[in-house]
């Protein structure tokens, strides 16, 4: 049972990830699948060109099945925002700050704001895209505020 | 006989105590209020042939009628969106009792709420978010850690509070009303107990800044059913018919239940000016012609969205409409009087509709005696109905 323990201890390693992996539905997968890539990308109509989110299979302004993967501006505003502090949410090591983002685009999605103390959070703060580590070696997308 | 428009109305409502500890089945707990609720009307059990509960009620319809008896069910359904269900239950009995699908229809939602699983804690499996309870968006919420309803329901009253520079402490009255209908009702959870704007505000974060946990309904164990039957017969039975004048639900485009981030203006609860529209079209009545309403509030920001949804007041004057004492009994408009899901019991709103009920046949223990109660609204939000008396 015993092992030998290593000569020299190893390099301290970066805590792990320990937020929830995404849920992939089929229809998401090529948004989740790009996030791994640290791609930000959504779902434009190929015939009428209207963004649309959640990602779905046909567009409700032209009906059509011409879905387009495309790369977003990564740039929105804070448009709603909490911090959930009970019970404290499974994947955080700290209360996160979650928010609904206005995209530059015209659609929103709910995320993080990293990078600010829960006292300087402003409702319609501008933020841009980052990329943020889950369990099961996935990523998902999180905003920080904008610098450019 | 050809199928003819006949009119509904509720003939009998039934409850087990409201706990946090019910000591028994949820089945258990959705036989003894059904059957309740079947003596309160006087009608049999085994007469039911049509029932109606939550998509997320864990009791099986064969199972319950097979408690009752029921001898031949002509119909059954569930109704999808968690509490926004609860008036769209009434509606949907109301359908099949206007079209003669069914004589005696049985709506029920039972739970042990507390002591089985817990609504406020965080998730143990992701059946809630699967297809069929109009909840598909929560998935997109769950890895940035909004992992419980008043997460999502902060997320929703934020842009509103925020827009019309509401604080939580402007959320407290909502929450001292409640507590205070509470006091004086017997079957309250919280039956003796009220609160202070003080005791509100010194109340922990539960969403900080938004929600403190006396924002919050509870988490109870407890069953509530309905009796909805033809109004004709509601007359010959035990108690006072209670008219369902109009029932409707809406959800209008881009908005679902608590997730509700998509649609164009997150300062307004599209799905209740939808009900209020369509509910004041149906039944030619208007929010000055109802003498009580009852309305879902899981959270207190919710109620107050509501009230301006319903015209009850303006865009943005709620909580100074509900500080002004407007909820109260001699009130403008009162307002989930037996003490709502704060102060009575949260079984999913359906205790609310029963109050509606009680306030019709004047039997509420807080009782609204300073005008003559016509009409009661009851809404979940995505779903409203006007009982009347007759």
């Amino acid at each position: 049972m015993s092992t030998e323990p290593p000569a020299v201890p190893a390099a301290p390693a970066a805590p792990k990830p320990i937020r929830i992996a995404p849920i992939v539905t089929p229809d998401a997968k090529t948004f989740w699948d790009a996030c791994d890539r640290e791609e930000f990308i959504g779902q434009k109509c190929g015939d009428c060109g209207q963004f649309t989110f959640p990602p779905r299979p046909m567009c409700p302004h032209c009906h059509s099945l011409k879905r387009e993967e495309v790369k977003l501006s990564g740039y929105g505003t804070v448009h709603s925002w909490t911090i959930p502090r009970h019970p404290p949410p499974f994947g955080f090591r700290e209360a996160p700050i979650v928010v609904v983002v206005q995209l530059q685009e015209g659609i929103r999605m709910v995320s993080n704001l990293v990078g600010v103390k829960p006292e300087d959070v402003k409702m319609d703060m501008a933020v841009e895209v980052a990329f943020d580590d889950t369990m099961n070696k996935h990523k998902v997308h999180v905003f920080k505020p904008r610098t450019a | 006989m050809s199928r003819t428009f006949t009119e509904a109305a509720i003939a009998g409502i039934g409850a087990t105590e409201f706990s946090k500890e019910s000591g028994r089945s949820e089945l258990q707990l959705a036989a003894e209020c059904s059957k309740s609720a079947c003596e309160d009307a006087g009608i049999d059990p085994r007469d039911i042939d049509g029932m109606i509960t939550f998509t997320i009620d864990n009791s099986d319809e064969i199972g319950l009628a097979r408690c009752l008896g029921v001898k031949d069910l002509a119909y059954t359904t569930r109704i999808p969106g968690g509490g926004a269900a609860a008036a769209g239950t009434i509606m949907q009995a109301m359908a099949l009792v206007n079209a003669g699908i069914c004589k005696n229809v049985l709506i029920w939602r039972a739970m042990n709420e507390r002591s089985q699983y817990r609504f406020g804690q965080n998730p143990t499996d992701m059946k809630g978010y699967t297809g069929g309870h109009g909840t598909g968006s929560l998935l997109w919420c769950i890895p940035f850690g909004a992992m419980t309803p008043a997460s999502w329901g902060a997320l929703q009253a934020a842009r509103y509070m925020h827009t019309y520079g509401i604080t939580n402490a402007d959320l407290a009255h909502v929450s001292v009303l409640e507590r205070k209908y509470a006091a004086t009702n017997p079957k309250a959870w919280f039956y003796g107990k009220p609160i202070t704007v003080e005791d509100h505000q010194n109340s922990k974060w539960i969403q900080e800044p938004w929600l403190r946990l006396l924002d919050c309904c509870q988490e109870s164990d407890g069953g509530v059913a309905i009796l909805v039957t033809s109004l004709e017969r509601a007359k010959d039975l035990r108690q006072k018919p209670v008219k369902i004048t109009g029932a409707c639900q809406s959800i209008p485009y881009n908005v679902e239940v608590i997730s509700n981030y998509y649609h164009e203006d997150l300062t307004v609860m599209p799905e209740a000016m939808g009900t209020a529209k369509r509910l004041w079209a149906q039944t030619g009545l208007g929010p000055k012609d109802m003498q009580a309403a009852m309305l879902y509030e899981a959270f207190t920001p919710h109620l107050l969205m509501q009230l301006e949804a319903f015209g009850f007041c303006g865009k943005g004057q709620a909580a100074a409409f509900v500080k002004s004492g407007a909820l109260e009994l001699d009130g403008v408009i009162p307002t989930n009087t037996h003490g709502g899901l704060l102060g009575e019991a949260y079984i999913h709103g359906m205790n609310s509709m029963a109050e509606g009920v009680r306030q019709v046949r004047g039997t509420a223990v807080n009782q609204v005696t300073q005008r003559k109660v016509e009409h009661v609204l009851v809404s979940s939000g995505m779903a409203g109905a006007v009982l009347s008396s007759v």
